[in-house]
């Protein structure tokens, strides 16, 4: 498709963002239903004392890519992971899909059904190879086919570009196509959201690209995304909004355009004044 | 990104410090080490004073044991006779060695105890069905595993049932245990006790990481109280205490209370074996099983027990070895029991000589290890396979 030898990434729909209000998704041409992707309001969450995450809120559209940055501890990677309730959260609501977030079991296997999630560490399976690394889920959450998963998972594996690794057992690979058998993994369950955290930090350097090109040719797709990164060349190139976060809090939100160029809070300043050189 | 430029030429200043690779790097092979024998012994027997006083001493004491055994088991063996007299000394040959012919001569009794010898096709062919159950499970590239698993679990131990004890209404007449002796009572005590120790002991160590408090401090009562506890207490309270806690009518078979004795000791141990896997887990794993939808039991099933009971493997094996030297303990609740049936055997007056005794604890102890050794093996080979990097 169009993701072999591109050159240069074409343009992105420009979001038509809604002036002021920092938080409102922006709206995007052909979407009829105004319900949001993912929606954070006045979220707590505590570790023992440890206040976590302060009074989040956010509306991600459908659609919309997401960038969080922001210092190692502030919150960014427990925002991800009370989305899909791999943490637990004390106070306020998230709403995936339309479906609020509730302690219940079977709630939280549908939003997970709906949610992919690329981690630092891949966390692939070392006992399955990569195919069936992919095949699982699907077979036993959908209960699809293994014809149909593994035809559906050969498409994925040809979209993150390794099909010819799918007889292979993860340890067996590099670091950059780990990464991408994990894309692959998450998206074999047709996701509506993805979320990655910090998918290129344990990668070596000459890595990065092969994963971070994948993730914006899923962006030209029009997946939702959440990444956490600190990969600011990507979240210019593909971000919608980005989110910048400290000590729990959401701190800015902008384009990014202008968050790069006029970041507004101090601390924005700080930490964008620490890490673009 | 920019093009590398290191490539650059250098200037006359920095040619000294600057450096551009113009071909690779020929393959060479690594240098010999030392070489041939004389060299090995050298290295590896005598490289200084104290490490060749320690060859010395260690070759001098095989001298002194290594000979006298091999004349008795072997040089001065008896290997055929038909009663004692065979193997007493006699003016024509002073030194009796051990008593092969004893053992050849009472082997059935070895192996079945008091099983009626019309029987014993029922044994032998239960003995086929467990090679072949431990095969199919034991060999990693085996076809469909998974059924293997069945068919050890649930399918062999029904039919051994059926087999050994019998089952009237197809045929089989009923042997009653205190009939039942022998290698094969040790071999159907030490397989009780692996096949339900480990199911059981999934459940306990499960148990024990339950955030359910309840079940959690249930699972962790049973194992260190069954753990603070010897096994032959553990025996004795099976076979005194459980006729107390069934109906009188229902008494249980002393066998029977054995199996369960031992069962429960096994799980406990095997319990603290698989934890000791599940912790091994790192959380990502269940985390990123989480994030697919898969549910709790999915998630144990599917990635989390595969992963911990490889990696256990090891530990698993070394408990089964400690279970199967465990079961001679049984002897002490009155189960006939291999060794049980070499101190019946030895004590018989048709083969009563000075040496009898000797070569049926002899026996007793090849048995053993031949049984041990090949488990122990089983472990190492399997061990090196996880360690050799090729990790499945």
């Amino acid at each position: 498709m169009s993701m072999s030898g591109r050159p240069a990434p074409p343009p992105y729909p420009p979001p038509q963002a809604g002036e002021g209000k920092l938080i409102s998704p922006p709206v995007r041409a052909g979407q009829g239903k105004e319900e949001a992707a993912v929606e954070i309001t006045g979220l707590h969450k505590w570790f023992g004392e440890f206040h976590v995450l302060a009074d989040i809120n956010l509306k991600v559209g459908r659609g919309e890519r997401i960038v969080i940055c922001g210092p190692s501890g502030s919150g960014k990677s427990t925002l991800l992971r009370c989305i899909n309730r791999l943490e637990d959260f004390q106070r306020g609501e998230i709403v995936v899909d339309g479906m609020a977030l509730t302690r219940d079991v079977r709630r939280v296997d549908a939003i997970r059904r709906e949610v992919g999630m690329v981690f630092q560490h891949f966390n692939l399976f070392p006992h399955l190879t990569v195919l069936e690394n992919c095949t699982l889920a699907p077979i036993q959450v959908k209960g699809m086919p293994k014809r149909k998963a593994e035809e559906h998972a050969m498409h994925f594996l040809e979209r993150v570009k390794i099909p010819e690794q799918a007889g292979k057992y993860p340890n067996q690979l590099s670091g950059g196509q780990q990464q991408r058998v994990a894309i692959a993994r998450a998206l074999c369950m047709s996701p509506k959201l993805m979320m990655f955290d910090e998918p290129t930090s344990a990668l070596d350097p000459e890595m990065v690209k092969e994963v971070l090109d994948t993730m914006v040719a899923l962006a030209l797709d029009g997946m939702t995304m959440l990444v956490v990164t600190h990969e600011m060349t990507f979240a210019r190139q593909v971000a919608n909004r980005i989110v910048f976060m400290d000590a729990g809090q959401i701190i800015e939100v902008n384009e990014p355009a202008p968050f790069f160029a006029s970041p507004q809070h101090e601390r924005t300043k700080l930490f964008l004044s620490q890490i673009l050189h | 990104m920019d093009a590398p430029t290191a490539a650059a030429a250098p200037t006359t200043e920095s040619a000294a410090l600057a450096y551009v690779r113009t071909a690779p790097a020929a393959a060479v092979s690594p240098p010999l080490a030392t070489a041939g024998v004389l060299a090995w012994l050298r290295e590896r027997l005598f490289p200084n004073l104290s490490s060749s006083l320690m060859t010395i001493v260690i070759v001098l004491l095989l001298i002194w044991i290594v000979p006298p055994l091999i004349d008795f088991l072997i040089v001065n063996a008896t290997w055929t006779g038909s009663d004692r007299e065979a193997c007493l000394a006699t003016a024509e040959r002073p030194v009796a060695g051990a008593c092969w012919a004893f053992i050849g001569d009472r082997f059935a009794y070895l192996m079945y105890g008091s099983y009626p010898i019309a029987g014993r096709w029922r044994v032998d062919l239960f003995f086929a069905m467990l090679a072949f159950g431990t095969a199919w499970l034991l060999w990693l590239e085996a076809p469909r595993r998974d059924l293997g698993a069945v068919y050890f679990f649930a399918v062999l131990p029904v039919t051994s049932f059926v087999l050994l004890h019998g089952f009237e209404a197809i045929g089989l007449p009923v042997v009653d245990t205190a009939l039942w002796g022998g290698f094969t009572v040790t071999i159907v005590v030490a397989a009780v006790g692996i096949v339900v120790s480990l199911p059981i002991g999934i459940v306990l160590a499960l148990g024990r990481r339950s955030e359910l408090p309840a079940v959690r401090l249930l699972s962790t009562l049973f194992i260190e109280f069954i753990r603070g506890v010897p096994l032959i207490t553990v025996l004795f309270m099976a076979s005194v205490m459980l006729p107390l806690f069934v109906p009188e009518s229902w008494s249980p078979d002393k066998l029977l209370r054995a199996l369960v004795g031992v069962a429960l000791f096994s799980s406990a141990y095997m319990a603290e074996v698989v934890r000791a896997g599940l912790q091994a887990m790192p959380k990502g794993q269940y985390e990123a099983a989480h994030a697919l939808g898969l549910s709790y039991w999915q998630t144990l099933r599917l990635i989390i027990l595969p992963q911990a009971l490889t990696v256990t493997i090891p530990n698993i094996v070394n408990s089964y070895i400690a279970l199967f030297k465990d079961t001679t303990l049984v002897f002490f609740v009155g189960i006939f029991d291999f060794l049980k049936t070499i101190e019946v055997a030895r004590a018989d007056p048709n083969w009563a000589t000075p040496v009898t005794s000797a070569t049926g604890y002899v026996f007793a102890a090849l048995v053993y290890f031949v049984c041990c050794y090949a488990m122990s093996r089983y472990a190492t080979g399997i061990e090196k396979r996880l360690s050799t990097g090729e990790r499945r």
